[in-house]
């Protein structure tokens, strides 16, 4: 690859002097008033037929502008399936639901109307376990899934709970397992997690009669918010904005659709109030999507010399009340269900089910930290029993150039041999320690769950002195987008980072962007933003050629200067050719120069819907991740040593953020690991503050040696693969593994408790 | 109905007298009176350090502390911190290091940080640890947090 002067540089944070010195905006830093608080009256019960709902007093109250309830809001509101109603309707499904809301001039106000409001349920039998879910004859959380509208890539059963059934079939799985010399069984699990962002989910509306929708929000992917309220409020697109601002955090809980719609009705009925509505702590972890619990089952058949021939994969998901993106979590697991490894036969049956749990949904890894969590325990198993070494285990099957996934997708460019030696090698792999230490591995693959035509645009807009101004609708959560996306363009345009400016998105201004989900933005809108810079580059060349007269082939730019390459004193200011370009005679060559990208991968397929094949990744990350614990056989505190993670990123756009990004989602593997579990009692949270539900702080985060391998990726600008997500998904599954290994005991479900640990240390004594 | 108090303290080195309203959090007069929105919530609790600002120098979550209560104190919050527009060594370290990611965590970060190193200008991954372990950065940037401050006390 040519030599490059932006990307792959760790050029500071472009975001960093706004965050070191609070002048960085977030959502709730610019609701400007006159302001209405809106609050919101929850169901007390899991599923319960809503038998009495009174709001007289609460409509009563000093400072109350109105109380509203299901019947105010339209239609129903779903990405995939459209499921939804904003407020509930007739029945509540999860505890914690809006069953009616309030606005009121002050919060106070708004707090004290919702204790009014007089709600009396029925309370229905419920669904707890997705495996009783999805049993025939269990009690139905929606009555009427037939009906429901959905994308027709899903596949719901009707009169059951099951939301979508998932089918993948590669080779004979049968003849796989005849000519294994061991099979290996096994069920896993793992329970829901929050996303818990430090900033929690807010919006507010604003409306002008003249049929304006102003809509501000935490939201991750702006334009699918913009659609999805476009559909259900029945408005035409170029009359809604959705504003974005710096987000304190996403992980997948923002993206999506959440609590925006709740204040637009109230927003229509008070023109011109900024209507808002900030979830508390208490909301944020009982009201929005969870990571969906899983319950599954692998049997795998191997042969002694290792190389695995069949897996058959069952996985039943808790998909909560509501199916924002369970459906396609349940599909992206199905389609990847042989994780980093290249099995011939494979058999899976992914379901997502219904439950009066809270809403599941995607959480960094999007199913695949739950799916690989079995596949990599399973690994470690494997090993075991026959004896052998289980990152020889992993060699063997790891997938190579131009192995096949499940879905049967070939896969190029593959390092992952690379990213499990190197993890190895740092933390002293096959070197025993000590009595109660232990190591263990994980490799890891993730590829964007997105469909197939996921696009992305760029508008870069040249000044009249060669600066320039990008804008792209990706939104900047912490993953560093604007610093990656402004190192590309400048790449692109050959001028210095600082002469970019760019923005966080608003949709009346920033071009179409699907969403910042998946790993993808660096990709997708770095591909965008690469081919707008090439257009502006194009356009400046064509302006120059014209005002030197001299053919577009001899000119190149340095930044500053255009200039003819055989002749240097034949040479053009970019301020000449930018700021609206005239001849010496005064005739006008060319207006403003604005450079235009659109993006589209053009190498995935839909798949097949009986036996899940086809290509359903815009590329494959992999990675590995190593660990050495000790564990307090008494107590089962287990003490991380050292903890290692390597990827395949193609190309650090900028080293030292793939860095930051590769240690974040190791910490946040970490606390999956060790302590995050949302604990449910028929449906009812029990943890619902950070006291009650833990997750990693500086005391308990062991320093984390990061690796960054780079095998470009071939369609990815300058080589780039997407890293957001990756990093987190083998944390969880190589603890475990050096748990394990440490005192010689299985656990297979996670988090790793101390209490969980002992009982297994217990169990075997 | 709602009954206010006249307060005096002194912000980031100015002195103020302003009405403050009896029960309302210093977190919630400090973004909504004084109109400082550097400060942020995050749990209303007690419990994620997003908060943080400095009280007479020591660091106190401010959705603990009530507006009245301010009252003869000096405060000091992140737009405190860097003077005519110059940065503070913490927070240029902060950059430096990249010790954030979504940013939402640091105000208070940085403020906690400060009110370390004043207590102790050459601190261990062991004082960090400690005087931190209140303030939550679920981006993870923990590793590179330690750094900067260490990286801060050098210059």
């Amino acid at each position: 690859m040519a030599d490059l002067k932006y990307v792959g540089t760790s050029v500071k944070r472009r975001d960093g002097v706004d965050k070191v010195t609070g002048a960085a905006e977030f959502i709730d830093d610019r609701f400007l008033g006159p302001l209405l608080y809106v609050k919101m009256k929850k169901s007390t019960v899991a599923h319960g037929k809503i038998k009495k709902l009174d709001i007289s007093k609460a409509q009563a109250h000093p400072g109350v502008k109105v109380v509203l309830t299901g019947k105010d809001y339209p239609n129903k509101i779903g990405l995939y399936l459209v499921d939804r109603d904003f407020v509930a309707m007739e029945k509540v499904r999860f505890f914690g639901e809006p069953v009616a809301i309030v606005a009121a001039v002050s919060e106070r106000a708004a707090a004290e109307a919702v204790e009014l409001i007089e709600v009396e349920y029925e309370e229905l039998p419920g669904v707890f376990d997705p495996r009783e879910g999805m049993k025939p004859g269990s009690p139905l959380v929606h009555e009427n899934l037939e009906e429901y509208e959905r994308v027709p890539i899903f596949y719901p059963v009707p009169g059951t709970n099951i939301s979508n059934h998932f089918k993948l079939r590669k080779g004979d799985v049968e003849k796989g397992f005849a000519e294994a010399d061991l099979i290996v069984e096994r069920d896993f699990q793992l329970p829901q997690m929050q996303h818990v962002p430090i900033e929690t989910h807010k919006a507010a509306a604003h409306w002008t009669p003249g049929g304006k929708l102003t809509v501000w929000s935490t939201a991750q992917s702006p334009n699918v918010v913009r659609q999805l309220l476009a559909k259900t409020f029945e408005m035409p697109m170029q009359n809604i904005r959705i504003i974005s601002s710096y987000i304190g955090g996403g992980f997948g809980g923002k993206a999506g659709a959440s609590l925006e719609g709740l204040v637009i009705p109230v927003a229509m009925k008070f023109p011109g109030y900024v209507v808002k509505i900030v979830f508390n702590r208490e909301e944020d972890m009982q009201g929005t999507f969870t990571r969906q619990g899983l319950y599954s089952h692998l049997k795998t058949g191997v042969r002694k010399d290792g190389r695995i021939t069949a897996l058959e994969y069952k996985m039943i998901w808790d998909g909560g009340a509501y199916t924002e993106y369970g459906v396609n979590i349940v599909r992206a697991a199905g389609y990847t269900s042989t994780g980093a490894y290249d099995i011939p036969n494979v058999k899976t049956d992914s379901y997502c089910v219904y439950t009066n749990n809270s809403i599941g949904g995607p959480v960094r890894g999007f199913g695949m930290c739950e799916m690989q969590w079995g596949i990599e325990r399973q690994m470690e198993e494997i090993a075991k029993e026959l004896k052998m070494d289980p990152l020889e285990l992993r060699l063997i099957n790891g997938m190579k150039d131009g192995s096949t996934t499940a879905a049967g997708q070939v896969v190029h460019n593959v390092a992952f041999d690379k990213c499990l030696k190197t993890v190895a090698d740092k933390i002293g792999w096959g070197k025993t320690e000590g009595k109660f230490r232990g190591k263990g591995i994980s490799g890891l693959v993730k590829c964007p769950a997105q469909p197939s035509n996921a696009s992305s645009s760029a508008i870069i807009r040249i000044n009249e002195d060669g600066s320039a101004h990008v804008m792209v609708g990706a939104t900047e959560m912490g993953q560093g987008m604007l610093t990656a996306i402004s190192q590309i363009a400048a790449e692109g345009l050959n001028i210095p980072i600082e002469k970019i400016d760019i923005k966080v998105p608003d949709t009346d201004f920033t071009p179409y962007e699907w969403q910042s989900v998946g790993s993808r933005i660096t990709y997708t809108c770095g591909n965008s933003v690469k081919m707008a810079a090439a257009d502006a580059m194009g356009q400046i060349y064509k302006v120059a050629a014209n005002l030197l007269g001299v053919p577009v082939e001899d000119l190149t730019f340095d930044g500053k200067m255009v200039y003819s390459t055989k002749d240097s004193n034949i040479k053009a200011t970019i301020r000449e050719v930018a700021d609206s370009c005239k001849k010496c005679t005064g005739e006008g060559i060319a207006g403003p120069i604005i450079g235009r990208g659109s993006f589209i991968p053009s190498n995935m397929t839909n798949l097949d819907p009986e036996t899940g094949q086809g290509n359903p990744g815009m590329f494959y990350c992999f990675g590995a991740t190593a660990a050495e614990v000790e564990v307090d056989p008494e107590t089962g505190v287990i003490t991380v040593l050292q903890l290692a993670s390597s990827l395949d990123v193609g190309k650090a756009v900028n080293p030292q953020l793939c860095h930051v990004q590769l240690h974040g989602g190791t910490i946040m593997g970490l606390s999956t690991a060790l302590y995050e579990e949302v604990k449910f009692d028929k449906g009812v949270m029990l943890n619902r503050n950070f006291t009650d539900y833990k997750i990693s702080s500086i005391d308990n985060t062991p320093h984390i040696d990061s690796f960054l391998i780079e095998t470009p990726e071939e369609k990815g600008p300058y080589g780039v693969r997407g890293i957001g997500e990756q990093p987190m998904i083998g944390v969880a599954p190589a603890i475990a593994n050096a748990v394990c290994n440490a005192l010689d005991i299985d656990v297979n479900t996670f988090p790793l408790t101390p209490e969980r640990v002992w009982q297994a240390i217990k169990a075997k004594r | 109905m709602t009954k206010k108090i006249t307060i005096n303290f002194t912000v980031n080195g100015d002195r103020e007298t302003r009405e403050a309203i009896v029960g309302q959090t210093l977190l919630k007069f400090i973004r909504e009176e004084l109109n400082l929105k550097g400060t942020k919530e995050g749990c209303e609790i007690g419990e994620c350090g997003a908060c943080t600002v400095l009280l007479d120098g020591k660091p106190v979550n401010s959705c603990l502390v009530l507006a009245v209560e301010l009252d003869g104190k000096e405060l000091t919050t992140i737009e405190g911190l860097s003077k005519n527009g110059e940065l503070d060594k913490l927070q240029q370290a902060f950059i430096d290091h990249a010790a954030f990611q979504c940013g939402y965590c640091t105000p208070g970060m940085i403020m906690a940080s400060k009110a370390l190193l004043q207590r102790k200008p050459n601190p261990t991954d062991q004082d960090i640890n400690e005087a931190l372990s209140g303030n939550l950065c679920r981006c993870g940037a923990y590793q590179e947090i330690r750094e900067a401050i260490k990286a801060s006390t050098k210059k």
